[in-house]
């Protein structure tokens, strides 16, 4: 008997030990991925926004979780991957505060009305995160958001009292080490085993997106002179990249370089469609009538007078008609005829809303914001009043085909120089033009669905239109792990992008 | 007699089971040793599952046999492409039998069985890859079973009876891949139901051609549990228009298949037994898991399975040593009713091998003392489950999986 239970009791201490099923080759096993010739153990990421994980306009909690570098720190972590460290915000809500007072809005999520029209709102709430009261790092994302190339190295872009007058970012203020601190020093400062740098997106961008109200600075290299929404000088953006890049290889087994990708390629410009006003015919003929003395007065004096071109005038005149039609846009690339105008005795008014008028035409691309503006009338004292119609769509929300070019050759510009010292410095080069341009011409296959730029559906872009969704981030990263595999001789395995999220649904 | 009530109370508190698909083959210490054979074996109130037209030829007035097993099983998961891993951690489930044979007269006796021959507990860890399908389950189900047996002479008998059976199901798992509320939980949703009865019934036959050989057949019919108006509880569900998922009941129905059962058994040499079953599992009946909710705005949920019939074949060996012991050992080898692309983490069943041992140990004149070892063995496999659907798009969940499990078994038997 006693025997018996011996035995017994025998047999349950072999079924406590190795009941635990064995893989012949476990991939939780060191050795099954490979590192190749890179050092993952202390990867610090560098960059912008994206870098951060922003996304529906805004830095929150779970957005950082799925930013690119900590998806592909989790995937590190199968080839001698270190602990990675992310400037968490307080909450999921994103809003800003400086010393109590909000200075950035809350997150947008996609909100259902009575009418089942469903619509990006932000999301109510009170934010949390103070900037004066930060984290302590040092972290391993130093992705700070709105930064633009020499933003990196500019001492005191992290001096919360400079905040208010635009000289500081607040997201870094967060987290400087000092007010004098530069992001490249806090990121270099860490010896990065392993570093990606993906910057120069807002040299661009904020130009693009303010629909090219700023200048290009192309030629100018004195940095003090820009103002927030122009295109760095190139040669600027070559020497303050060549210098991040030195500074983070030092200690660096190896490193990513992320190119700049295609502004067009994003829902922010290439959601509202060109032809955004719907008329009848007896509408179209009554706006028609309005600017008919435009059409064959004014433009044809005007060139008479040689003020403009015969070209110009015809991109300048007005034509509506049953169906939908190109609105009507302030566009500060033509000759301002105001004051001749004036001159000619036309009402100070008339002359003002004609002075850069032309339509929209195909090679115009209208931001994402003009949706909510469009085909409203602002005053309502003069319903006749119709922004795109009766009233010139702000040169802010169309990028026309004049700008667009500026954007491009300045970005071309900065993808060859990226290209350029990723080669020279023999580290990993990640094409992100080439990556999301596939999204947005046809969209990428994964398992179960099509990842494309298709607003608020096509599951690869935030409610805001430019940064990505969880799912886009995660896109992100496998094509960084293609690159980084394939430089290195590394085994990094890619995630399911499936699982992960896109927009978030929430009614207020 | 009082400890057997309390180790039968316990089990029934923690009446979980076994993990690899849910059919559990322990319904009996002694011919669990033999590899779970039994249809054409006569020696303990075991019969009452096995055979029950076996009972009759038990030499004993009063044959009361019970038991427990201890089942330590696992599953691992994982895709060597994304580097996804996950192991169940399953509790240690103790299910257990009782059998009770009453020899009335020569020709007639009755019996009595509780035991849990369905059952499955999986637990993943929560939000796992594979969390879309299940982050655990738990499949209870006790039949109760009288039986009669008539001798209709010496070498032919049969024997039946009725089948009750009360079962619960808790099932949880995430809502889609991807879904989760503001704060980044994962929505998911919990459906639970218990008191589900049904009634079935078992009948066989036995015959003894010779001294040394019986034959047997034993078929347990099917018996589908419908659980009505469970209650369904949505967690973590963004609040929109587009979410609607609100707690609600739901129907759902799980079938437990039948099974018919031929073997024999032979005894040679004096004190060896030779044993051998053959199983046909009719699970060709679970077409699909489907959850019915009754909120019509909450979208039923369709989970095809498309199992096929299986077969198993058991071989058992006993060997009486002396008045006071007697060995036993056995293999079988058990089909899964699982097809290529329908492999669902929360049955993750392949093939599998059993290995059995097990001893009785005679004290006095009236009791035994009956302990069995099962090693269940499966290969590792690859498989995928192809029938998930996001947003209408299928999107198959595959891996490797590796199962194993280990069930030391202990019970008593009485004599009078």
């Amino acid at each position: 008997m006693k025997n018996t239970i011996n035995i017994c009791l025998g047999l349950l201490a072999i079924g406590f030990v190795s009941c635990e099923p064995e893989f012949d080759n476990p991939v939780n096993e060191e050795g099954f991925y490979d590192s190749g010739s890179a050092n993952f153990s202390n990867y610090v990421a560098v960059g912008n926004s994206l870098t951060a994980g922003f996304a529906d306009n805004a830095l929150y909690i779970t957005g950082q979780q799925n930013s690119y570098p900590n998806i592909l720190a989790g995937q590190f972590d199968f080839a001698g991957g270190g602990e990675f460290t992310q400037p968490l915000m307080n909450d999921n809500l994103g809003g800003l505060l400086l010393n109590g007072t909000q200075i950035a809005d809350n997150r947008l999520v996609l909100s259902v009305g009575a009418g089942g029209e469903r619509a990006p709102v932000i999301l109510e709430g009170t934010p949390t995160t103070e900037i004066t009261n930060g984290p302590t790092g040092p972290f391993n994302n130093m992705g700070i958001p709105g930064a633009k190339s020499f933003h990196l190295v500019a001492p005191g872009y992290g001096n919360a009292a400079a905040v208010p007058t635009g000289a500081a970012n607040p997201y870094y203020a967060r987290i400087a080490t000092s007010t004098n601190a530069t992001v490249l020093a806090d990121a270099a400062s860490q010896n990065p085993s392993f570093f990606s740098l993906w910057i120069g997106n807002n040299d661009i961008l904020s130009y693009a997106t303010s629909g090219g109200v700023g200048e290009d600075q192309t030629g100018n290299t004195d940095i003090t002179t820009y103002g927030p929404n122009d295109i760095t000088d190139p040669n600027v953006f070559a020497s303050v990249y060549s210098q991040e890049v030195n500074a983070l290889s030092a200690s660096a087994s190896g490193g990513a370089l992320i190119n700049i990708p295609d502004v067009t390629s994003i829902p922010y410009f290439t959601t509202v469609p060109a032809q955004a006003i719907p008329l009848d015919a007896a509408t179209a003929a009554a706006v028609n009538a309005q600017f008919a003395l435009y059409n064959t007065q004014v433009l044809p004096g005007l060139v008479a007078a040689s003020f403009i071109t015969q070209e110009e005038a015809d991109a300048r005149m007005i034509s509506f008609s049953a169906g939908q039609n190109f609105p009507i846009m302030t566009d500060d690339d033509l000759t301002d005829v105001t004051q001749i105008l004036i001159a000619q005795g036309l009402p100070a008014d008339t002359a003002e809303l004609l002075g850069q008028l032309r339509q929209v035409n195909n090679d115009d691309l209208i931001v994402l914001p003009a949706s909510s503006i469009l085909g409203t009338a602002p005053n309502p004292d003069i319903p006749t009043n119709i922004v795109g119609v009766s009233l010139p769509l702000g040169d802010e929300f169309v990028l026309t085909s004049v700008e667009q070019s500026r954007v491009a050759t300045a970005s071309a510009a900065y993808n060859a120089t990226i290209q350029g010292i990723a080669s020279a410095n023999d580290l990993a080069f990640v094409d992100a033009r080439a990556a999301l341009n596939q999204v947005a011409q046809g969209g990428v296959a994964y398992n179960g669905g099509v990842l494309t730029s298709t607003f608020a559906t096509g599951g690869a872009f935030s409610l805001d239109g430019v940064h990505p969704t969880p799912r886009g981030y995660a896109y992100t990263a496998n094509v960084m792990i293609d690159a980084i595999n394939a430089k290195y001789n590394a085994t990094i395995p890619k995630v399911e992008i499936g699982n992960y999220a896109t927009i978030t649904l929430t009614n207020n | 007699m009082k400890k057997l009530v309390l180790l039968a109370v316990f089990a029934l508190a923690t009446a979980v089971t076994y993990a690899g698909g849910y059919r559990v083959s322990l319904q009996g210490n002694k011919a669990l040793a033999m590899g779970h054979t039994g249809v054409a074996v006569v020696n303990s109130a075991e019969s009452v599952f096995f055979n029950p037209a076996g009972l009759v030829y038990l030499e004993n007035k009063l044959s009361i046999s019970a038991g427990v097993s201890g089942v330590f099983s696992s599953v691992a998961y994982q895709n060597d492409t994304f580097g996804t891993y996950a192991e169940t951690d399953n509790p240690i489930s103790t299910p257990l039998y009782f059998y009770a044979s009453y020899q009335a007269t020569d020709w007639l006796a009755f019996g009595l069985g509780v035991y849990t021959p369905y059952g499955s507990t999986v637990e993943y860890e929560d939000d796992w890859a594979g969390s879309h399908l299940v982050n655990n389950i738990d499949l209870q189900a006790i039949f109760i079973q009288p039986s009669v047996s008539f001798k209709i002479n010496d070498k032919f008998s049969v024997g039946g009876g009725p089948i009750y059976v009360t079962g619960s199901v808790n099932f949880n798992r995430n809502l889609s891949r991807s879904l989760t509320d503001l704060e980044g939980n994962r929505s998911e949703v919990t459906i639970d139901a218990s008191g589900v009865n049904n009634w079935g019934w078992t009948a066989g036959f036995m015959f003894n051609p010779t001294d040394n050989l019986r034959i047997g057949a034993n078929y347990r019919s099917e018996i589908i549990l419908d659980a009505e108006d469970g209650d369904a509880d949505f967690q973590n569900v963004p609040n929109s228009p587009l979410t609607p998922f609100i707690d609600t009941q739901f129907d759902a129905s799980l079938p437990m298949p039948a099974e018919l059962t031929v073997g024999l058994s032979y005894e040679f040499c004096e004190k060896w037994t030779f044993a051998f079953d053959y199983n046909r599992a009719f699970w060709d009946v679970y077409e699909s898991l489907s959850i019915d909710f009754a909120n019509a705005q909450v979208p039923d949920s369709e989970n095809l399975r498309n199992y096929k019939n299986a077969s198993t074949y058991r071989f058992g060996l006993q060997y009486d040593v002396t008045e006071m012991f007697t060995l036993r050992a056995g293999y079988y080898f058990d089909e899964t009713p699982v097809r290529d692309g329908y492999f669902a983490p929360e049955t993750p069943r392949n093939d599998s091998s059993g290995y059995t041992a097990g001893l009785t140990v005679n004290v006095g004149d009236h009791f035994q003392i009956d302990a069995s070892f099962l090693y269940l063995h499966f290969k590792e496999v690859d498989a995928s489950y192809d029938y998930y659907f996001d947003q209408g798009v299928r999107a198959p969940f595959s891996g490797t999986y590796k199962s194993s499990a280990f069930v030391p078994g202990l019970g008593v038997s009485y004599k009078l």
